[in-house]
């Protein structure tokens, strides 16, 4: 075990499984000489070569696409997209394609690709690179969505999206690479669909994923000061959904927020909201909260683009309201 | 020049292939055709729904380009792509099924007429998004160069995915990377009922080879032997690590863009000429005339066939609809 940051933690299970299976290869816009804009991908290159470590034209669609192909002819593509902005060039490959072709196929092909791609606000980067598409994925049949919030689980869950047969979507967050944490040195496999119970409470119910996590657990720690006991969940993956763990929190609490960094309408916490319904409506005490981005696009200006996102105040101030 | 060239092609073709071999070439297409004129009737009944593209006019592309092509070499389409599936060695049963949307089609029914897939055959699938099919293609072409492998990708696609992002991605990145793979566009004029002409900057579509500084060569896609001839060339290029190609395929389609279109953007007139121009009748005066094949083979050819055809349909009829309990099988493979 050692305290490496989400950063390390990925380009630590990079690089194990490449060892691990030759089959594994990363492309993507800069990973290679440019050791990756959010250098997750650093030093790879010198290690596995140009063979395994392909940068790639500006060209998302042919990128996602070349994966999809490669994935079908028996590789472990990793396509790295910049940032999840990107990803919207990509679409036709990942919705229409990647998502589909095993169902339509009647079973006959199977797509183990792993787009791994950044998302989230916070550095002033404006409307066009601020943007958190998860609700895009995790509508679509057909994709599994991982998000992972700690390093412990970025090197898990990537290590463990590696290993089985579907696409993923592979949500990291700008404001996360930094972020340092306990990681298993070596194997360390998180499965998928396990959401985890970052801390225990018996008054509310804080459900969430990737940084808003921290969120989360800041607020979790002020409510403690006010006398409310909340308990915290990370998703770690939003399909899979493990909303069993959530409906068994939310039996206990009678309360549940979501708090996420999409835009509030039509974001998964509306569909999160929706489960705990029909999952637990007689166990809740008032309606379902969700706490999220604004429904508009991310300012530039530091205060805006503070205010248009969630905040651990936020989450006390909603919390507080409910008890 | 391109097509003067290419009936040198044509003519080399016809001294390489056997008469076993033009035989075989001879009743795929006839195959093609008649399952074509099968899957209208049976779409005309109800039998078949859904969206249905008829390849019928186009045989000597898929035919041709195919049999320059091993069996284990990959092919990718689109969903006009009956005919290719066949001529890669699907069985005309296992087809007809699927457009009957059976448990026994080629993708047991999940798929319907655009979407044919079998990998035993390497017939990598039909894409009904215009140009979907191009990125996959440089994509298993880039598994093939990965592991070192022998094979190639053909990758068949209508004129209108030229003006797609797709096209031009997957042309860029299979030459910077120099990809196994077989660009093989199949100009028939139209993308649905929009001219070539009203749709792409440069009419001469094999030109678009030149910016990505790959061959670009324009065939008559109504002659199977031309076509055979330059996808031949294209194959042992990429197969001996010499890159993609690009070759335009000039064809018609016999019917209209699917089975609801009326076909009222074309005249009668060049319908005519077009007709005139069919593929397997060309091919058919060849083999009479230039190889001294008979007519008594060929009537069998076709009679065997018609007997393909019929059995395809009453196995699709006959087989059993998929059960609704399996509606979401195979939707996650884990």
């Amino acid at each position: 075990m050692a305290e490496i940051s989400y950063r390390e933690a990925l380009n630590q299970a990079l690089r194990e499984e490449m060892d691990r299976d030759e089959r594994v290869f990363i492309m993507g816009e800069e990973v290679g000489y440019f050791g990756g804009a959010f250098k997750v991908t650093d030093g790879l290159l010198a290690v596995y070569g140009e063979k395994r470590v392909r940068d790639t034209p500006i060209s998302e669609l042919v990128i996602v696409g070349a994966g999809v192909g490669a994935a079908m002819g028996g590789l472990r593509p990793i396509v790295e997209l910049m940032t999840v902005n990107f990803s919207l060039l990509a679409i036709d490959q990942i919705v229409n394609h990647a998502a589909k072709m095993r169902y339509m196929f009647g079973g006959k092909t199977k797509v183990p690709l792993v787009i791994r791609t950044p998302q989230g606000a916070g550095h002033q980067l404006g409307a066009q690179h601020s943007q958190s598409l998860e609700a895009y994925f995790l509508h679509c049949p057909g994709l599994r969505v991982a998000i992972p919030a700690t390093p412990a689980d970025a090197k898990g869950l990537l290590k463990s999206a590696l290993r089985q047969e579907d696409p993923v979507m592979f949500l990291e967050h700008e404001s996360l690479y930094s972020v340092k944490g306990e990681v298993p040195d070596g194997e360390h496999l998180v499965p998928f669909g396990k959401a985890n119970v970052m801390r225990e409470g018996k008054d509310v119910t804080i459900v969430s994923y990737s940084k808003c996590v921290y969120d989360s657990m800041h607020a979790a720690e002020a409510l403690e000061n006010d006398g409310v006991d909340a308990e915290v969940i990370d998703l770690r993956m939003l399909n899979p959904l493990d909303i069993g763990t959530v409906v068994e929190s939310v039996k206990k609490t009678g309360k549940a927020i979501v708090v996420y960094e999409g835009w509030k309408t039509g974001g998964a916490g509306a569909e999160i909201a929706a489960q705990i319904y029909e999952a637990a409506f007689d166990h809740l005490d008032a309606p379902v909260e969700r706490v999220a981005t604004l429904d508009q696009p991310i300012p530039y200006n530091k205060h805006l683009e503070k205010a248009a996102l969630p905040s651990a105040a936020d989450i006390v101030k909603v919390a507080e309201r409910m008890m | 020049m391109a097509l003067e060239r290419d009936k040198h092609v044509a003519q080399r073709a016809l001294l390489t292939l056997d008469e076993a071999q033009l035989l075989d070439v001879y009743r795929k297409m006839v195959t093609i055709r008649r399952f074509e004129e099968k899957a209208a009737e049976m779409y005309t009944k109800g039998k078949i729904t859904g969206f249905c593209h008829l390849y019928a006019g186009e045989e000597a592309v898929a035919v041709g380009a195919i049999q320059a092509l091993y069996d284990k070499d990959y092919v990718v389409s689109t969903y006009r792509e009956h005919g290719h599936c066949i001529a890669k060695g699907a069985e005309p049963r296992a087809v007809m099924a699927e457009l009957f949307g059976k448990e026994t089609g080629i993708s047991h029914g999940r798929g319907g007429s655009m979407h044919l897939f079998d990998p035993v055959l390497r017939f990598m699938g039909g894409y009904a998004i215009v140009g979907g099919g191009l990125p996959i293609a440089a994509g298993l072409g880039l598994s093939v160069m990965y592991k070192e492998e022998q094979e190639i990708v053909a990758c068949f696609f209508g004129d209108g995915a030229l003006p797609q992002g797709a096209f031009h991605e997957s042309l860029n990145m299979a030459a910077l990377w120099n990809l196994p793979v077989v660009f093989i566009c199949e100009n028939n004029f139209y993308g649905m009922g929009t001219l070539v002409q009203n749709a792409i900057s440069q009419e001469h579509l094999y030109k678009f080879a030149e910016p990505y500084k790959i061959p670009g060569v324009r065939v008559d896609g109504m002659d199977v032997l031309e076509v055979y001839g330059a996808v031949t060339e294209a194959a042992a290029r990429a197969r001996e690590g010499d890159g993609p190609s690009l070759i335009e395929a000039v064809t018609y389609r016999f019917r209209g863009h699917s089975m609801s279109d009326p076909v009222e953007y074309r005249s009668k007139r060049e319908e005519r000429i077009w007709l005139e121009r069919d593929p397997i009748k060309n091919l058919r005066k060849k083999l009479l005339t230039e190889r001294g094949q008979d007519e008594t083979t060929l009537k069998q050819i076709e009679a065997e066939v018609e007997d393909v055809i019929e059995d395809a349909v009453r196995f699709a009829d006959e087989s059993p609809e998929p059960r609704l309990e399996d509606v979401s099988k195979h939707v996650y493979v884990d």
